[in-house]
């Protein structure tokens, strides 16, 4: 579903931000990434999105091969890929119905099949009772259920979780954790990344350590400390 | 093509919904763009009532005949009595060649070369009618009687038929200074032009940079360009025509308040009266020229301003 060959990002001469990055990741696979403040978890993530280019080596996300993607065709690729955001980079000026809607709108989908699809995706995060609100009205857990939302109404093969609990509450961290978990049972592949040590070791799954843009450790079923 | 029109609905309607939850960010730039569509329009209405102005005074003049030298006298009895029962003819005055010569030489009295070629020829200058009409807006009848075949062959054939008189001073200096003041105004307008122009398209900028984030979010979540730069076009397109009404609303208002407080009078060589007329006339053509030109500020600017948020290129 994922896969990172000798991929390397090199700023300039003094910041190398990965190095000969070798990562693979099978469908419906659920995969922590981990690393302190720098490490280059952001950075991966942004190859993957495409909001860089890799300074070396291959990447192939569920079949597309970015080295022929073309700047016109970003955007279909972002559409294949769900992204959450540490900062959930909702819509401001916009309900939380209209921001899932406006994933769905940018497909083209009719407007009878989104009033459909959109609350029963709300519902996957129990937000159906605030379809109506805007996001300043949210707590912070509740506006990263709303990107979440967002991210999984098209239906994507993957899901990107950019440190979605850093800027949460604990309690509110678990929330969006749970429906992280609770997607990838519906057969989503999620890439997680993360500093919360708690997170990481009660979810046990397929932990990836970054250190110094270098993978140091790729182990199932892992704990980690920092 | 169904899924195309869905698509075109929804950026038509999120640019007005837009409109709506940002006005505080359109108010700048309706501002903006009213004036200077306004002082547009005001100055398009001077520069044609400027003409107008001069198209009148040049009007205002006196009629002078030059007549041939073959002129007989009766035929000048005939052509004066006929000239004098004209209507709207208030006085003919006949000026011999000898009294012309008189009024030339006491003109030129200092200029001694000018004299000394006047006096070594015979005489030179023409004898002459004048005609001061009653009604200076209506000597299109007396151009036409004065032009008939058997009174043109009286005229002297170089000089013919003069429409200025004592004014023709007077009204070349006037066109002299209205070519100067047209070119300088078009200058003005060039710069105003400009300089508005600039400032509309900074405050757009402004406005979209405001929401760059916005940009970058549609942009991560795989909109196309177009998608995501429409609604920014709809929404400045629609300033562009909130402005034009207001613009054209307010010069109605000053029209209605100026027109009937200086009924039809002229202010210096601004008639107001001629103004309002011309705006009333027009006023639709004037409407739709307003529109259109709001539109295409607002589109372009914003086209232009979002284009720098919308590039796809990823960095290497």
């Amino acid at each position: 579903m994922i896969l990172l060959d000798r991929v390397s990002k090199i700023y300039n001469r003094k910041a190398t931000a990965l190095e000969r990055i070798n990562l693979h990741i099978e469908p419906k696979e659920f995969v922590i990434v981990v690393g302190q403040s720098g490490a280059g978890k952001t950075t991966l993530l942004r190859l993957l999105t495409r909001e860089e280019k890799p300074t070396s080596g291959k990447i192939v996300v569920g079949g597309i091969d970015y080295d022929k993607l073309k700047d016109k065709d970003i955007p279909l690729l972002r559409r294949k890929i769900g992204v959450v955001f540490q900062d959930f980079k909702l819509l401001p000026n916009r309900t939380v119905f209209e921001n899932v809607a406006f994933a769905l709108e940018i497909v083209g989908m009719g407007n009878k099949e989104i009033q459909n699809t959109v609350p029963k995706v709300l519902d996957i995060v129990n937000l159906k009772n605030k379809a109506n609100n805007m996001p300043y009205e949210l707590s912070g857990g509740e506006r990263q259920r709303v990107a979440i939302a967002r991210a999984i109404v098209r239906q994507p093969k993957i899901l990107i979780a950019d440190e979605p609990t850093g800027n949460l509450d604990p309690k509110f961290a678990w929330d969006v954790i749970k429906v992280l978990e609770k997607i990838n049972k519906f057969g989503t592949t999620v890439l997680l990344t993360t500093h919360n040590q708690e997170i990481v070791n009660k979810l046990k799954r397929r932990v990836v350590v970054i250190e110094n843009g270098k993978i140091v450790s790729d182990r199932t079923n892992a704990s980690y400390r920092l | 093509m169904k899924r195309s029109w869905i698509t075109f609905t929804r950026v038509i309607k999120s640019g007005f919904v837009n409109f709506f939850r940002n006005l505080s960010l359109a108010l700048p730039a309706i501002a903006v763009m009213t004036v200077t569509l306004f002082i547009s329009l005001f100055l398009y209405i001077a520069n044609i009532t400027f003409s107008n102005t001069i198209n009148q005074i040049s009007n205002k003049i006196n009629i002078t005949v030059y007549l041939s030298d073959k002129t007989t006298t009766r035929q000048l009895n005939d052509f004066e009595n006929n000239l004098r029962n004209f209507p709207n003819v208030k006085k003919v005055e006949y000026i011999s060649k000898d009294e012309a010569l008189a009024i030339y030489k006491t003109e030129n009295a200092g200029n001694q070369n000018l004299l000394n070629a006047v006096d070594e020829t015979s005489n030179p200058l023409p004898a002459s009618i004048n005609i001061t009409p009653f009604d200076i807006n209506k000597i299109q009848d007396i151009k036409n009687f004065i032009n008939q075949k058997q009174y043109l062959a009286l005229q002297d054939s170089q000089l013919g038929t003069s429409y200025s008189g004592d004014r023709k001073q007077a009204i070349d200096r006037i066109a002299k200074a209205t070519k100067v003041l047209r070119e300088a105004g078009l200058i003005g307008i060039g710069v105003f032009a400009l300089v508005s122009a600039l400032i509309i398209f900074n405050t757009l900028r402004m406005a979209i940079f405001n929401r760059k984030d916005e940009i970058t979010i549609m942009r991560l979540l795989g909109a196309k360009p177009w998608f995501i730069r429409g609604p920014f076009v709809v929404e400045a397109s629609f300033y562009g025509v909130i402005s034009a009404l207001i613009s054209i609303g307010v010069i109605k208002i000053m029209f209605s308040i100026f027109s009937s407080a200086l009924e039809a009078s002229s202010l210096g060589l601004l008639n107001i009266g001629y103004a309002s007329r011309y705006f009333n006339q027009y006023i639709w053509l004037i409407l739709l020229a307003q529109i259109v030109l709001g539109f295409s500020l607002g589109a372009l600017f914003s086209i232009i301003a979002t284009a720098r948020y919308l590039k796809l290129r990823t960095s290497k």
